[in-house]
């Protein structure tokens, strides 16, 4: 496969990283007429330190936030040229550097309606910098800075709506997609660059490191988030909800959180039951929010 | 070339557009705004044939333009104060990644308190960036120094970024008579951007790697070494300009009355006219006054600073920025240059002019006054005496 070497291999991601692959796929569904933009982050560090580099596409790293405004004015300066029509522009950032600090100028590029594919690469915290909360870590997670403790059951909210923000913008695609499903997210990433105008695409990839699980289980994980309703994949056009990947019977969460060591106070502090329904309670509501089921 | 009796950040506008910037991105702020209002009229009435981004920040603003700079076109940006302070970080990584931009700094002071009025503390604060700074005396200096600029930033042994700095109101809102080009004579003076490198899926590059501890300080080193060569290429600007236009506009630094004189002011900016007016009167009163207009603030051009002030007994730095807790920053600077140097000289700093503070020419004959009395170590001209500050401070 002539794609499938757009993301080269020795790069010094961990063993079982969920991102690695992620951009493996968007790339090998994008094909080589792209131009990408990275935020700082763990992908940008395993991918690019001098002398190597992996990326086979052009790619610019500038900073930790600005990600989506820089791939804004790569779009704007193909457009002047009168090179958009051949090519696209995809954007990327981690959870942190889209849904917090990037989130103002992810919000502008969408606003002014530039043709960029934006890539989420939704791992729940901020990895680079050693297992930091992000607006986008789920509920009870640890993460060093939402330990569990005598008052703390780990992070105290549940994971911020930024495919409903994206979506509230009116922009012609957003999609949720996981490394679990990669026949899912290659037909994602084509459609989304099909269309014109802004795009959003927000990907579940696991982190053995962060998430404190085996390195063998990254894909078992990602499909387990599906399965039990906490990671809905689901394709939203103009605003309007258009697509959901049903799921045939919901597995109880517990299945997914026993394999992870970030839920693991869930487990072994008493009273964890109540908080493991509590995160039942937030996939139900997913299912039913989403009709995932039947 | 037309003279237009013009407000100077149309006048600034009308230059930029000459230069054919293919995108441009800005935010609106006092009193910077006039000057990008003015550039998004002439994309549209299609009179430029640019791209004009209406982003959501400065912060984005600076992104837009580092992102289009890196794709290979030329680009344009210009904010002041709290707009150049939220630029910052983007302002190191675009001299880091090497992208020629230009960028129009309408000089103002900085918040808290709030002000809106001029003096040179947000541009002095980025002057570690990596930028080239030039400062502008007057509208028509304003104008061509961003017509100096791209070629300047452009030029493949530089290849950095140029801010061209003017004076809050003093001179973005003033009208004067400036000489604009024709475009047949821009187009001359300044060929289309041929960019070395540039983003492309025919020849993918990676831009902006990862760096450690083992080739970053030569990152560093280059860009020193290329600040330093770009004095040269500010000057033969400065003289190709001048072949070309028929005046001196640019360049390093400039001489007023200086060659005789006993003491010489030293200051950047729109102030420099008032105070060729003060050393003229002085003169008249029989004492040999001068003053040295810094243009090139970065490269810091201390060869040249040293050759015009060595003569002196006395030089006063008269400033419209501090370094709080030090005290005047270009100061500090020429004290510096003079320590590695044979010559000695008394050097006065003066803070003057922050947040808007009228300076006259009385105020600078004050000052002159006070240093004929002492060295005057980083002292504040004319502070009001009813707002009992001795009370706070
Ligand atoms: C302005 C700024 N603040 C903080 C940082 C430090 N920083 C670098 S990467 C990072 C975390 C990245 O997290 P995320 O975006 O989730 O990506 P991940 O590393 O998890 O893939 C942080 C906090 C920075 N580089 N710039
Ligand atoms: S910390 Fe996580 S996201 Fe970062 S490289 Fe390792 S596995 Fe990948």
């Amino acid at each position: 496969m002539e794609n499938d070497h757009l993301f080269a291999p020795g790069h010094t991601a961990c063993t079982g990283c969920g991102q690695a692959l992620g951009v493996r796929l968007v790339l090998k569904a994008a094909g080589r007429n792209v131009i990408t933009t990275d935020a700082t982050g763990c992908l940008e560090v395993f991918s690019s330190a001098y002398p190597y580099s992996a990326w086979e596409v052009p790619w610019i790293h500038s900073l930790f936030e600005n990600s989506a405004a820089v791939a804004s004015g790569i779009e704007v300066a193909l457009k002047v040229t009168g090179r958009l029509e051949q090519i696209k522009v995809i954007a990327q950032g981690g959870d942190g550097g889209t849904a917090d600090i990037g989130l103002q100028a992810l919000s502008g590029m969408f606003e002014r309606g530039h043709d960029v594919l934006y890539v989420c690469y939704d791992n729940e915290a901020y990895m680079n910098t050693g297992v930091q909360r992000s607006g986008l870590t789920p509920y009870a997670a640890r993460t060093t800075t939402s330990p569990p403790g005598r008052l703390s059951w780990g992070n105290a909210r549940p994971k911020k709506d930024l495919p409903a923000i994206a979506a509230a913008h009116h922009i012609p695609y957003v999609a949720t997609a996981s490394v679990g499903y990669p026949y899912d997210l290659d037909k994602k990433v084509k459609k989304a660059l099909s269309l014109g105008g802004p795009k959003y695409i927000q990907l579940h990839v696991p982190c053995p490191l962060g998430w404190a699980h085996e390195a063998a289980l990254t894909i078992e994980i990602a499909k387990l988030a599906v399965q039990t309703g906490l990671y809905p994949l689901f394709e939203m056009e103009n605003g309007v909800l258009s697509a959901v990947k049903k799921i045939a019977k919901p597995k109880p969460v517990e299945e997914y959180l026993k394999l992870q060591g970030r839920f693991r106070h869930l487990f072994q502090k008493e009273g964890g039951a109540e908080e493991i329904k509590t995160i039942q309670g937030i996939a139900d509501e997913n299912i039913q929010r989403y009709r995932l089921v039947g | 070339m037309v003279k237009k009796m013009i407000e100077g950040s149309r006048a600034i506008a009308e230059m930029v557009g000459l230069c054919r910037p293919q995108v441009i991105a800005a935010y609106p702020i006092t009193p910077q705004t006039h000057i990008v209002e003015e550039l998004s009229q002439l994309v549209a009435n299609g009179e430029l044939q640019a791209e004009y981004v209406n982003v959501e920040s400065e912060f984005s603003a600076a992104s837009v333009i580092l992102g289009a700079s890196a794709t290979g076109v030329r680009t344009y940006t210009a904010t002041t104060s709290q707009g150049l302070l939220l630029m910052i970080e983007v302002l190191y990584n675009i001299a880091g990644l090497r992208l020629p931009v230009v960028l129009g700094c309408a000089n103002r002071a900085i918040s808290a308190p709030i002000n809106i009025w001029n003096d040179q503390q947000d541009s002095i604060t980025a002057r570690d960036t990596g930028w080239i700074q030039l400062y502008a005396e007057s509208n028509q200096e304003a104008a061509d120094l961003h017509l100096q600029a791209y070629r300047i930033a452009e030029d493949q042994r530089v290849l950095l970024p140029v801010m061209v700095c003017l004076d809050g109101y003093v001179l973005t809102h003033a009208y004067e008579t400036v000489d604009l080009p024709s475009q047949e004579e821009v187009d001359a003076f300044l060929p289309p951007f041929r960019p070395l490198y540039r983003l492309d899926p025919a020849n993918p590059l990676t831009f902006g790697t990862l760096a450690d501890p083992s080739c970053y300080m030569e990152t560093r080193y280059i860009l020193q070494r290329t600040t330093g060569k770009a004095l040269a290429v500010i000057e033969e600007t400065a003289t190709a300009f001048q072949k070309a236009f028929g005046r001196r506009s640019g360049g390093l630094i400039d001489c007023y009355k200086t060659e005789d004189a006993a003491i010489i002011l030293v200051a950047m900016g729109s102030v420099v006219g008032t105070i060729k007016e003060a050393v003229d009167e002085l003169r008249a009163a029989g004492q040999k006054v001068g003053v040295l207009k810094v243009i090139t603030h970065r490269p810091f051009p201390k060869e040249a600073i040293y050759q015009a002030l060595h003569g002196a007994e006395h030089v006063i730095v008269l400033e419209k920025a501090i370094s709080l807790g030090n005290g005047g920053p270009l100061a500090t600077e020429i004290k510096a240059t003079f320590q590695e140097r044979p010559q000695r000289v008394a050097i006065s700093s003066v803070i003057a002019g922050l947040g808007g503070r009228d300076i006259t020419v009385d105020s600078i004959k004050r000052a002159v006054a006070m240093a004929r009395e002492r060295v005057l170590d980083g002292e504040f001209l004319d502070l009001r005496a009813d707002l009992e500050i001795e009370e706070v401070a």
